[in-house]
């Protein structure tokens, strides 16, 4: 039995580990890429332990920008993925909460019809709806502005349906301890249901900042000017260039430089979860 | 302090189904009022109507002197204890106890004070820092009571609070309501399906069966004097035997030809004509009596509580129970003589299941 199990142990790492490796080795390529100059990469023999270049290179990709491609420099771009990536998160849970609330708990005419529109919206993401999204952007006047960055992609149904959900789980009689307390719909949606919710947010804000984080379509469409680009579409520009060589190095430090906040939201965030979970716990 | 009058009070839900059809009850301020029947009876309709979380289909419902059909749960001047305690499970205890005042605007070294206080007469003092699901069952149970204290209310409602706790546990808190409710003198209603409870903390006891009042009266009185066969089958455990019977004369009736004398027995019923009579199993002994009247009982098989034993058998082909003390009948007994006190006969009509006693 215990030959067995110990033998069951190592197939188990070995696959583990063969996964981790999979997964780990083109980021830990991409972290040694942002460590050499341009000639190293390129010649195509890059070694596998960190070159002595990292300073420079990161330097440069933050506060100068890629010499060939574009004159921005990347901290522009994080920044406006971080007011992109911000905006949809935190817009997107204000209005899915409340839209859940309104559903859950109110009785008003065509309360299933509202439901079901914005449940249809899920079949509906932002690349098939893109041409009437950016005829109303147009018209608006919001090409190269973060709103009109942010809002079109706010819209969606996923985070009502998830609230929803929760609220459903939520016994009514805590509604009615509520309102025999004196709480009207306000104050029982504020002192009740919004410090319920907090694991709730707290999961969606992780899922909708990476998803905004990672958006490539739309940005590439509606923004024009180089100070309004996101990192995700800085990057690609960097490796398509016209008439110089790829400068890999830079690519490279902006590609690990793009991977830095959604990690740090995973791993702020999960400290939110696992207080959750342990607080349920005792 | 205020007593509570319901008047004619239905409840119609979508689909023209009616749970409550048409109740009247007044309940005296201070008293302890306990609504009990089976599940779907409408009693919880009720009481959700006394609190304001239902909408009150026809009649009124007046706490004290002011009708409240219009009024909000918050305005109606209750405290509400559920089933589920419905603690907010994200504040502490103290903070459950003062959110009601607090939303009330209720200045907070007063909120303190009568906290400190509920929590005192509770006996909860020392984990008011505590979050419910901190607690226990029984702990849960006296915070969710303490809420409702701290608001010193006109009226108490209770919607089966004790039962999602253990046997032992529910012995114990129904003492504590009651003990409670005489310190703080104030009306409460009281919903259970549980007959225990019903009859042990009741003033007055309310029996309702299909959205209607089958009785009403001390839970002594619903005890001697059940009105119909429903009553006397549900209050009492184990339930009231009722045999198939013929009027034979004034005072006397019988069972699969045996004579069975009764004390409480409306004049005029027709001889040869059909009745049903209950006996309760604790009120019939092994044995003949002067003066009592004597049925013979074939006995299946007995149960064995510890202090008591019951015998059950059937008599004139119904199925009947006895409850005799331990050790008064050999439990390997397979045929009983019974003798029966005419005072402890119950007589209904088998069409309308009314008694037929003593006008």
């Amino acid at each position: 039995m215990v030959e067995s199990r110990r033998y069951r142990n190592i197939v188990a790492y070995l696959v583990l580990l063969v996964g981790v490796v999979i997964v780990a080795f083109p980021v830990y390529l991409a972290i040694l890429a942002s460590t050499f100059d341009a000639a190293t990469i390129i010649n195509g023999n890059m070694p596998l332990i960190p070159g002595d270049q990292a300073d420079e290179n990161y330097y440069r990709t933050i506060f100068v920008g890629a010499s060939s491609s574009t004159r921005e420099p990347v901290g522009t771009m994080m920044l406006n993925s971080f007011i992109m990536a911000m905006g949809i998160a935190v817009g997107k849970i204000l209005i899915s909460i409340l839209s859940a609330f309104a559903v859950v708990y109110f009785r008003f005419p065509l309360r299933m019809t509202a439901f079901w529109v914005i449940f249809i919206t899920l079949m509906l993401p932002v690349e098939v709806r893109i041409y009437p999204t950016y005829k109303i952007v147009a018209d608006l006047g919001l090409l190269d502005t973060y709103t009109g960055l942010i809002l079109p992609l706010i819209a969606s149904a996923t985070g009502t349906l998830l609230f929803r959900q929760f609220f459903m789980t939520i016994p009514d009689e805590l509604l009615e301890a509520s309102k025999i307390d004196g709480a009207g719909a306000f104050r029982f949606f504020k002192d009740t249901l919004i410090p319920l919710s907090i694991t709730t947010m707290a999961a969606l804000f992780v899922i909708q900042f990476i998803y905004g984080w990672n958006q490539y379509l739309w940005p590439l469409l509606i923004t024009t000017k180089s100070s309004m680009q996101t990192i995700v579409i800085g990057i690609k520009k960097m490796i398509t260039t016209q008439d110089a060589l790829t400068e890999w190095q830079i690519a490279m430090t902006t590609a690990v430089l793009a991977m830095v906040p959604p990690v740090l939201v995973v791993i702020f965030m999960q400290r939110l979860f696992v207080k959750g979970l342990v607080e349920t716990e005792k | 302090m205020a007593g509570v009058t319901l008047d004619t009070v239905r409840k119609v839900y979508a689909g023209n189904v009616e749970a409550v059809k048409g109740v009247s009850l007044g309940i005296e301020d201070g008293s302890f009022c306990v609504l009990v029947g089976p599940s779907g009876c409408g009693k919880s309709t009720l009481l959700r109507m006394i609190a304001g979380l239902e909408t009150i289909s026809g009649g009124t419902v007046k706490i004290g002197d002011r009708v409240v059909n219009q009024i909000e749960p918050a305005d109606r001047d209750i405290a509400m204890v559920f089933q589920n305690y419905a603690l907010y499970p994200h504040m502490s205890v103290y903070d459950n106890m003062a959110y009601g005042l607090k939303n009330r605007g209720t200045p907070k070294d007063e909120i303190e004070k009568r906290v400190k206080e509920a929590a005192r007469i509770l006996a909860i003092e020392s984990f008011l820092e505590r979050k419910p699901r901190a607690l226990s069952g029984g702990q849960r149970q006296r915070v969710a009571m303490g809420r409702a204290i701290v608001r010193k209310p006109q009226v108490f409602l209770f919607d089966e609070p004790l039962s999602n706790l253990d046997a032992k546990l529910r012995v114990q808190m129904r003492v504590e309501i009651k003990r409670l409710q005489r310190a703080l003198g104030v009306t409460s209603i009281y919903v259970t399906h549980d007959q225990v409870e019903a009859m042990t903390l009741s003033d007055k006891l309310v029996v309702m069966s299909g959205g209607q009042i089958e009785q009403v009266g001390t839970p002594s009185d619903v005890y001697r004097r059940p009105e119909t066969r429903f009553v006397a089958t549900f209050i009492g455990s184990p339930p009231m035997n009722i045999l198939p019977g013929k009027v034979e004369g004034p005072g006397r009736v019988s069972v699969g030809g045996q004579m069975i004398q009764v004390t409480d027995m409306r004049d005029g019923l027709a001889p040869g004509s059909a009745i049903e009579v209950g006996l309760r199993p604790e009120d019939v002994q092994a044995g003949t009596g002067a003066g009592f009247s004597a049925l013979t009982m074939d006995v299946d098989f007995v149960e064995e509580l510890g202090a008591t034993q019951l015998f059950h058998g059937k008599v004139a082909g119904a199925e009947f129970v006895v409850q005799a003390s331990t050790g008064q009948i050999p439990a390997d007994t397979r045929s009983l003589t019974l003798s029966i006190d005419p005072s402890n006969v119950h007589l209904f009509d088998p069409q309308t299941t009314k008694r037929l006693g003593r006008v």
